[in-house]
């Protein structure tokens, strides 16, 4: 949704209808502008509001610069929609693997050979002194977050610590049910998203690397690396990077986490016998479950870190708004 | 700008805090619990489109057999009753076959072993998350019901059973479950008293417990005795349908 029907809307062109104030998509002024170039010189065009409003509104001061529709309404309210699922499905997973803190590869678990474990020690008086994260046999000590964390000021075991799960407390029925409500929630939003990506050309326009971006790959990681983004003109588009770590959230792992998802479940399993075998078998499909879930988590970091680094305002204002600040006249 | 971001930063953090506050508050909100429940139903149906009543959960070879297959949950019931049980090597032990029926029955073990029998390699998937491959051996419940022959009005069969779970000041009870009268009649739904070709041993449910295949292992109630055949689960234990269920747990076990 990088790509602007009708060409660009710089501030200073804003039509008449929307009144003196920044109108943000509300009417859609996009479509009113459908067929229109904008010709305007921006570089000479006034700043249409007094730097203390655009503060006040969280806007980057005068300038040259303007505003670009950047998402489209769907792709927002399924932005939002997904993220509060993935919080969600990603507290209460941790909560409901607690109740059994081990994976295994295959279609049973062997439990004396878990691929990982989160376990406790206790003193010779019983109480618990030390948690430890077990990695294919290779111990290392995580105690007070991994195995054994504090709860009320006692060291307790534990897989996840209480902050890191919902509910807080040890309680796999409740979790379960959260878990499950909002992995319909998700599995929808997905499927809403999809439609409109293909309908729209979302997908094919914004999101599928180009031979250009495979080509410029190497001075993309380059340039992410000394923490230098795309600018001006620039920045109306997806770079490499981003379309193949989006592709990647949600042509595999989104696809993945589903799918093993259901493998775990028996009834489901009955009637597609085929999910569990696909993935090595129920347990590999928990421990592949379990990995895309920390692949969407290391996402969201990164994803948050470039929202940061990148300009936080302008780009949350954009996922929220959909208006996205163009600043300088960096051509192509 | 400097301040007003930090206020702001500082509002989204409350904001964010609040609201996993609201999430913890929600689990004890009637509406929204009632909503998962919803879900459990959807989630029921969702299943039920694709997995008709004779689908078979997959079978596995006995080389899939886990070394050790994990018992849980109550591990002996411990009762005088039982042990007087246990001493005479299940005997006098009965599975009746009530409520909803035209023929009420009372099955002994030898009764039990002498009728058909299935044996399937099935896997074994705890709600905690584990699984263990096992195999089993009994008579398909199908053909005890059709024997007992169900009402119409008949549309669960609940399954009382001999290990208490009586938590201290509490009522006696003890476990039981139910299933929809479609899952007591799968194929793979069998009145299992062998493991691993050895006569079932106490901590597996001795001398005979429920295998659904299709279902967690909750659902799958060890040391039983008696099957109901009721039209509702209403003031049937804590009127959930079965001892977990009473403590939280869904009622669907297919997920």
């Amino acid at each position: 949704m990088l790509r602007m029907r009708g060409g660009a809307w710089p501030v200073a062109e804003i039509p008449a209808g929307c009144g003196n104030q920044l109108s943000f998509g509300a009417n859609d002024p996009v479509n009113a502008l459908q067929g229109t170039v904008v010709t305007t010189d921006v570089e000479k065009s006034p700043p249409y509001l007094p730097d203390r409003a655009r503060t006040a509104l969280g806007l980057t001061p005068s300038g040259p610069h303007y505003f670009f529709y950047r998402h489209r309404a769907w792709v927002r309210v399924a932005h939002w929609v997904n993220a509060l699922c993935l919080a969600i499905l990603l507290m209460s997973g941790l909560n409901i693997f607690n109740a059994h803190p081990a994976l295994y590869w295959g279609d049973g678990s062997n439990f004396q050979r878990p691929l990982l474990m989160l376990g406790a020690y206790a003193d010779e008086f019983g109480m618990v002194d030390r948690g430890v994260t077990a990695i294919g046999g290779h111990e290392f000590s995580t105690t007070g977050v991994l195995g054994a964390s504090k709860i009320d000021g006692q060291l307790t075991a534990r897989g996840f610590p209480s902050w890191a799960t919902l509910p807080g407390p040890n309680w796999l029925a409740m979790a379960r049910q959260w878990h499950f409500a909002f992995a319909w929630i998700l599995v929808l939003n997905a499927i809403g998203f999809i439609a409109y990506g293909l309908w729209s050309r979302h997908f094919i326009r914004d999101l599928a690397p180009t031979r250009r971006d495979i080509a410029h790959l190497g001075r993309e990681i380059a340039d992410h690396a000394r923490l230098k983004f795309p600018r001006g003109e620039k920045a109306k588009h997806y770079n490499g990077l981003q379309k193949l770590a989006y592709c990647a959230v949600i042509f595999v792992a989104g696809p993945l986490i589903v799918m093993t998802g259901l493998a775990m479940s028996p009834t489901l399993d009955a009637a597609f016998p085929f999910l569990p075998w696909l993935f090595g078998g129920r347990q590999s499909a928990r421990a592949i479950h379990f990995l895309c879930a920390f692949s969407f988590f290391g996402f969201f970091i990164v994803h948050i870190a470039m929202v940061i680094l990148s300009g936080s305002w302008n780009n949350l204002r954009s996922m929220v708004t959909g208006w996205y600040a163009i600043k300088g006249r960096g051509h192509d | 700008m400097t301040d007003r971001r930090n206020f702001l930063g500082r509002a989204i953090a409350g904001l964010s805090t609040a609201m996993l506050a609201g999430c913890y508050d929600l689990d004890e909100k009637p509406w929204f619990t009632g909503a998962l429940g919803k879900v459990e139903n959807l989630t029921r149906e969702a299943q039920h489109l694709f997995a008709g009543p004779d689908t078979l959960a997959p079978e596995f070879t006995k080389a899939d057999i886990a070394p050790v297959f994990r018992a849980n949950g109550s591990l002996d019931p411990g009762t005088p009753e039982y042990k007087v049980h246990q001493a005479n090597g299940f005997r006098d032990w009965r599975v009746t076959v009530s409520g909803l029926v035209d023929h009420p029955l009372s099955l002994s073990m030898d009764q039990i072993r002498a009728m058909p029998q299935r044996t399937q390699i099935t896997r074994h998937d705890c709600v905690e998350g584990w699984s263990c491959i096992g195999e089993w051996s009994g008579p398909q419940l199908a053909l005890v019901l059709a024997a007992a022959a169900p009402r119409a009005k008949a549309k669960y069969a609940v399954f009382y059973c001999a290990d208490p779970m009586t938590a201290e000041g509490d009522p006696d009870h003890y476990y039981y479950e139910s299933l929809e009268l479609s899952e007591a009649m799968h194929p793979q739904t069998i009145l299992a008293h062998r493991l691993n070709g050895q006569i079932l041993d106490v901590p597996h449910g001795a001398p005979v417990r429920l295998r659904a295949e299709r279902q967690l292992g909750y659902k799958q109630p060890k040391y039983l005795q008696r099957i109901v055949l009721t039209g509702t689960l209403d003031g049937i234990g804590g009127g959930k349908g079965g001892y977990w269920e009473d403590q939280g747990y869904t009622w669907y076990g297919g997920i």
